[in-house]
This record gives structure tokens, sequence and C-alpha cells, in this order.
């Protein structure tokens, strides 16, 4: 039996810095430990602040998911205010995340995940010169119509949010900047390009008949555009079964309006859904570079253990929901929604479960930033004002592209006493809990393949959950 | 063709997230066009781990040629100078460790963003990571590298401030570098191609800020100058000149410039979003204005604000529409 320990980093092509260090045995993974190995203490700076400035310091903890953060942040801060958006202010705030989800939806599948395919390690396989074609990094003709298709759908941001990353325009009672009726159709007129976009090359079909999948059984059978080669090397490569989740999904619910989120919020376990109880969440740092103990996030403090000694492998925190690990993603999201793709998907739990679900939710988002658009009423109130309180405290969950968001604020004089973020990544990235359970990249490396000094079985593993490194330490 | 790295080192990633939004043509094809050729990047490079690590020692041994160095986030010299805050993964060595050995190797050293620049937002707050700009901790100059530090090609680290930057601040740099044309600098080492325009130029509240007519709440649309700390008069940036994704700008959306191309600006010592008064007077004054002359000219054109700007200024959208003249 041969036993050898395997670093890998940098590990690139995922948001921020990631290491992965693999125990290996007879050239299976055995255990995993997954490594953050950037610290820049947001929480802290936070401390002290007026409790406005966590909309200009939040969304700067990620440039990737930077309207998720003010999103968390002006929904903690509004329930701290006790105040709520207007109808068409939330909507306005749910287009514009819904266009930042789906942006970073495409630039994983193009610019993260799929270049992989494209090494040289990957020669023989029949749909190898297909993938060169398409995916080869910065050269790919794919990658480089995605990167177009993304930039003109980020109009959105240019039209409503001024700009992005790093928007103030979303705030606790709506949004800065009342669209108009000439905004209403420009943006109309771009998701109709990027629909035209995403119809022709990206699905090679109808969005409507890709949302209408029941099965598993039935996405191996969808035949155009660049996921058809997705699915024809999902199923070369048996990505169904590689990287298996212990499958327990947890979704906040996603843009909420005046008729709820468009996703729903809750959990799932094997076939068994629920609600989402955010005071049963605990940040455990038995294994971080932490010091404290494990304490929900209105508790929870960061103080970070400069000396980074054992049993810390990482700054990143546990998140556990009940005293369990929960993965978090796309995935989660569309089998609490409820779809039947996702729930067969769910099943799975593996690489082509959280790579088609990520793809099942780009064509429902683009409908549902559809019917956000067809909503807009020019002429009603897109932001309330309100007050904040000298004492008080809110928490703000959301969903970023890549799962759960929350951020839990604590107003002491009218000034930030607490601020503590959970991060999708952190949930999912997760070191080991006081028990030893690792978190869920961890469990689902174990088992993995591991072949020469550039694994690529974990590549597509780690990938496979569109790591944000930068947000899951902040 | 001109070699490029880039490295990200404490910082959000936002500048490469905002570069993908270049347009006409997009940054891979303008990078091809320019002959630039990407040695490594870590959002958008194949090669991660072992290869990777076996391009940064080529470039930092001198055996890949380097013309340009770019790189996006601060420098954390945390703890207690070690730079742990920040391991390049795989590698043992903090990034600190790394862009010291790599920069020595380069023609051009690049910092993307106000964080690689000055520190930025990874230093707010007391600074939890001792994070520094290249060249400048702030707005002092000396940061990773010393004041007198120059590149290979006898220039100081080229700022392009920003957070994030305009994708055309970053590209229209690294064509102007790869054509060998002289970039000029301003006193705080940003590219004077768009650091010699003001924030205010070209803002669409322009005729609010002549008047004085002022929004007194977020999604108001009047001049944010004298209530909702704006600092577009002061800010360095053609923000406003070329829009950013399609036609935006922050003031354009409806929130204040906060200065983000400046030192510092990451801790005003008042909230972002609230104009810092002294007897009800609004403290800062627009660049290169004369405090008397500015204070005058406010309460005359204060009290000449015709009543259309005044009503508009205090509403979500236009609600009175310019008077028409019929032509003679």
């Amino acid at each position: 039996m041969t036993e050898a320990r395997l670093v890998v980093g940098p590990f690139n092509r995922v948001e921020g810095d990631l290491e992965v260090t693999l125990d290996v045995a007879e050239g299976r993974v055995t255990r995993a430990q997954v490594s953050s190995p950037l610290y820049r203490g947001f929480e802290r700076m936070l401390e002290g602040r007026d409790p406005r400035d966590a909309l200009v310091i939040t969304p700067r903890i990620c440039g990737i998911c930077s309207i998720s953060q003010s999103a968390a942040a002006a929904r903690a801060l509004g329930a701290a205010m006790g105040l709520a958006p207007t109808p068409q202010g939330a909507l306005a705030a749910a287009l514009i995340h819904a266009a930042e989800n789906v942006a970073d939806h495409l630039t994983h599948f193009h610019l993260f995940f799929m270049p992989d395919f494209a090494r040289p390690a990957y020669a023989t396989r029949p749909w190898h010169a297909r993938t060169v074609e398409r995916f080869t990094a910065m050269e790919g003709s794919a990658q480089r119509e995605a990167v177009k298709a993304r930039a003109e759908l980020l109009h959105v941001m240019g039209l409503l949010a001024g700009k992005w990353p790093h928007t103030l325009a979303i705030q606790p009672g709506g949004v800065t900047r009342a669209p108009g009726p000439r905004e209403k159709a420009r943006l109309a007129a771009t998701l109709r390009a990027f629909r035209r976009y995403l119809e022709t090359v990206v699905f090679g079909g109808r969005l409507e008949d890709f949302d209408a999948l029941t099965s598993s059984a039935a996405l191996m059978r969808w035949s155009g555009g660049d996921v058809a080669l997705f699915l024809e090397i999902a199923a070369d490569l048996d990505l169904q079964s590689l990287g298996r989740g212990a499958g327990r999904y947890m979704s906040f619910g996603a843009y909420p309006t005046e008729a709820g989120p468009a996703f729903a919020a809750g959990t799932w376990a094997a076939g068994v859904l629920g609600p989402v109880a955010p005071e049963a969440i605990r940040e455990d740092l038995s294994h971080a570079w932490m010091q404290g103990p494990a304490a929900h996030p209105l508790q929870g403090v960061t103080e970070p253990d400069e000396a980074m000694a054992a049993p810390g492998y990482s700054w990143c925190k546990a998140p556990r929901l009940s005293g369990q690990p929960m993965e978090v993603g796309a995935l989660a999201r569309q089998v609490v929604d409820g779809h039947p793709l996702a729930v067969s998907l769910a099943a799975e739990g593996g690489v082509l479960a959280r790579v088609g679900a990520r793809l099942l939710e780009l064509a429902r988002t683009q409908v549902v930033m559809e019917r956000l658009v067809g909503g807009l009423t020019p002429g009603a109130s897109f932001m309330a004002q309100g007050t904040m309180p000298r004492h008080g405290s809110g928490a703000g969950l959301v969903e970023a592209a890549r799962g759960a968001l929350g951020h839990w604020i604590r107003i002491e004089n009218g000034r930030i006493a607490g601020y503590q973020i959970i991060a999708p990544t952190t949930w999912n990235f997760s070191p080991r809990d006081a028990d030893g359970t690792p978190g869920p990249l961890e469990a689902a490396l174990e088992g993995v393949a591991v072949e020469g000094e550039v694994p690529l079985a974990v590549q597509h593993v780690v990938r496979s959950f569109d790591p944000c490194m930068v947000c899951t330490v902040h | 063709m001109t070699t490029l790295l880039w490295l990200q080192a404490s910082g959000c990633g936002g500048c490469t997230m905002s570069l993908l939004c270049a347009e006409s043509p997009g940054v891979m094809d303008l990078l091809d066009d320019a002959g630039i050729r990407l040695l490594w990047h870590p959002a958008l490079s194949v090669e991660t781990g072992a290869e990777a690590r076996a391009i940064l020692q080529d470039v930092a041994e001198g055996r890949i040629p380097l013309d340009i160095l770019c790189v996006e986030g601060a420098i954390a010299r945390g703890p207690a100078g070690t730079g742990r805050f920040q391991m390049l993964a795989g590698t043992g060595q903090s990034l600190m460790h790394w862009v010291g050995l790599i920069a020595a190797r380069a023609r051009h050293v690049v910092a993307v963003g106000t964080c690689a620049a000055y520190g930025g937002v990874t230093a707010a707050g007391g600074n939890p990571s001792d994070a520094v700009g290249l060249q400048y901790d702030g707005s002092h100059p000396g940061g990773l590298l010393p004041p007198e530090w120059r590149s290979g090609s006898g220039e100081p680290v080229i700022n392009v401030a920003g957070c994030p930057t305009h994708p055309g601040w970053v590209t229209e740099t690294l064509m102007m570098l790869a054509a060998g044309e002289a970039l000029p600098l301003d006193a705080y080492a940003r590219p004077r191609f768009y650091a010699d325009h003001l924030v205010h130029h070209g803002c669409p509240k322009n005729e609010f800020y002549e008047y004085k007519a002022s929004a007194r709440e977020l999604s108001e649309i009047g001049c944010m100058m004298e209530n909702l700390g704006c600092i577009g008069t002061q800010a360095v940036g053609d923000c406003n000149i070329r829009p950013w994704n399609g036609e935006g700008s922050c003031t354009r959306g409806g929130y204040p410039c906060i200065n983000c191309t400046a030192p510092q600006f990451e801790d005003p010592s008042h909230a972002f979003v609230e104009t810092p008064k002294i007897a009800g007077i609004p403290v800062g004054l627009p660049t290169d204005m004369p405090k008397a002359w500015f204070m005058a000219l406010a309460s005359l054109s204060k009290a000449a604000t015709p009543a259309r700007i005044g009503a508009n200024a205090h509403a979500d959208r236009v609600i009175v529409p310019p008077t028409l003249r019929k032509p003679r």
C-alpha cells in the first residue's frame, strides 16, 4: 500500500486563494484537508463604524459576489431598522442580484470549470478536439462568446446599479435609482439579447424546454449547444458518481419580492424538505485559526490566531446547521425549490449534479429576470426611507450564486458592535468541526482517484462547487 | 510579444471581474491584438498547482522574461511582518514574498486597483492584516517597496487605482506599456489619462450642482455633494466621461462618489453617505476652488435656483420638464 500526501496549490480558476491537502493511499484520497490561506478581517474592520458603512465595505469582500454582499447587508440593516424595501424597490434589487448570479454561473461554466477538459491528458477522448476549440483557457471560442455576452448582460448594472462590481444602489428601503419607461425598454432589450445567446450558443434549444426536463436521464439526452458537449463529457468520464456529497442541502431563498422568493427557502436531506432555522446555526472554530467558542453569528467573534496553531488549518470557520455541515449552491436552491430535475440530480449529488443544476438555474433565472423586468412600474416608489436605531440587531439572509449568504449585525450606541458573515463557500469548504466531521468538499473528495501532481478528478470536484474563497474568510 | 503575469494578492478579485467587462473588443481579443501574452492569471489560466508553481518559479528566477507584472490586491504584511495572513497556496511562502521576488524581475509593475496601489479597503478600519500597497502605505510613499524603488524600465509602480478599476483604465495602461509609449503619472503615480479628470466632469447632476439644488436622501435626483457625501468634485477619474457597464457610473446610479481612486478613501472619518458639516456648512471644497468664492457663488446660486430644478432635486425622477421655447 502506497501512501502519500499531496498539496494542491495554488488552486486557480476559483475566486481567491485555496490549498487542498490530500492523503492518498492506493491511488485514492483517504482524507482531504481544505485550507483558505487568506485572512483580511472584514468583520473587524466594521466594528465601531456607522452601520450604513456596511453597504460600502461588505461588497468589497468579493468582486464576484459583490451584489450578494450588498443585498445581505441591506437586508440586515433593514431588519435592524424595521424597514422593508418598497415592492418595486425589492423587484429592482432582485433583478440586479439575479443578473450578477447569472453572470457568475456563466463565468464559472466557461472560464473556471470547462477548461480542464481541454487538457492534453484527455487527448484520446472523442470529445477532446471540440472541447479544445470551444474551451481552451483564454483561447476557446466559447470562452470569448461568453465573456462578450456576460459584459452585455451586465449593462443591467450600468442602468440600475451604476456599475459592477461594488455598487451602493441596493439600500434597506430599495434601490437608489428609479427606472423609468425607457430604462424598462432597454432592460428588456438587453435580456432578449442574452436569451438569444443562451438559446443559440449555450443550450442550443429553448430555455423552457430545458426547464421542462424532469430527470437526470432526460438531461443526459439533451442534444443542443455547449451543454450537450458537457453532457457527453460527463457521461464518458462518469461525472455522475464523481465527488458525491452528503446530500444535505440548504437555501435561504432567492430574489424575494412581494410575491415571495423566486426560489424557495428550506433544507433538503434524503428526499425530505424542511424549513431553515437560522437560529440553529453555529460556527465551530476547532480547526480554524480562530479563537473563541462555537457560537451563533449574532454572538460570534473574529479573533485570529496569529500563531496559526494546530489543529487549526484554515482561516475558514466551520458553520453547522443543527450540528451538521450543509451543502449550498445552485443544486441546493433548485432542489429546495422542488424542481424535478434538481430532485433527481440531488439524489446523485456529484459533479454532474452540481454543474447540471447550475445550468438549470441559468435557464430558469433568465425567465425570472424577464418576469422582474415585466413587473417594473415606472412612476412607483423604488425606495423607502427609515432611521437607524441606536441599538438593535438584524440578519440578512440571501442567496449568492454559490449559495446561502448571511450577514448578522449588532448595533450599539449607533455604531456597529458586531458583524458576522457566513458566506456560501464557508459552508461548502469548511474545515472539520469539533466532532471531526469534515466539511462538504472534504467529504466529497474522499475516495476520488488521484494520478500525478495535478490530479484532474480533484480539479473537477473542487470546481464543481464553484468556490469563492475571498468570500469564505472575508 | 509582451509578457504579462497577474498575481492576486489580498483583495476581492473585483478588478479582474471588472476587466472581464471590457467591450469592443473584449479583454481576451484586446490582449491578443496588442501582442500581450498572459503567462499566468489566477482566475483565467489553465495551469494550476504544480504547473502554476513552475511558471512562477521560472519568472522569479529569470528563465522567463517578464515585461509587465500586474498585482491586484494589497500586500498583507501581518501577522508580525511575516506575511502569513496570505500564503501562496502550495508554496509554503507568503504572497508578500512572491511579489517581492517577481517585482524585481519585471520591466513594468502595475498595481491594479486601490488595494494594490495604496492598501485600499483591505487596509480599512484598523487594518487587521497590516496591509499596504505595493509602493504606498495609504498616502505615504513606501509600501512593500520603498519610495525610491524602480522597475526594470526605471519607473515606479504604476497605480491604476479605483475600487474597482474601470476596464478601460487597465487595458489602456497595458496597451500603452506594450507599445512602448510614455505613460505620464500624477503625484500618486496614477496614469494621468484618467486621473486628470474629476468624477464631476460629465456628471448628469451638474445642473443641480450649479444651483446647489441638493438631494436630502438617497433616491432623490439632486446633487449629492451637500448632504450625501459625494466628493465627485474632488475625486479623480473619468467615470462620467466614459461610462461603466454600458451607461453607468456611481452618480448615475443615484449614489455618491466615495473617491475610490484615492489613497485612504476607505476611512473617510465620517459615514460614506453623509457630508460632514461644521455649523451647517459642508466641509470640503471642489478641487481648485477658493473657499470665499465657493461660499459666495453657492449662496448666490442657491438663491437663484429655478423652480424646475429645485422641484426635481427632491424627486426620484424628473417631475418638471424644461420649459420649451418656440423658435421665432
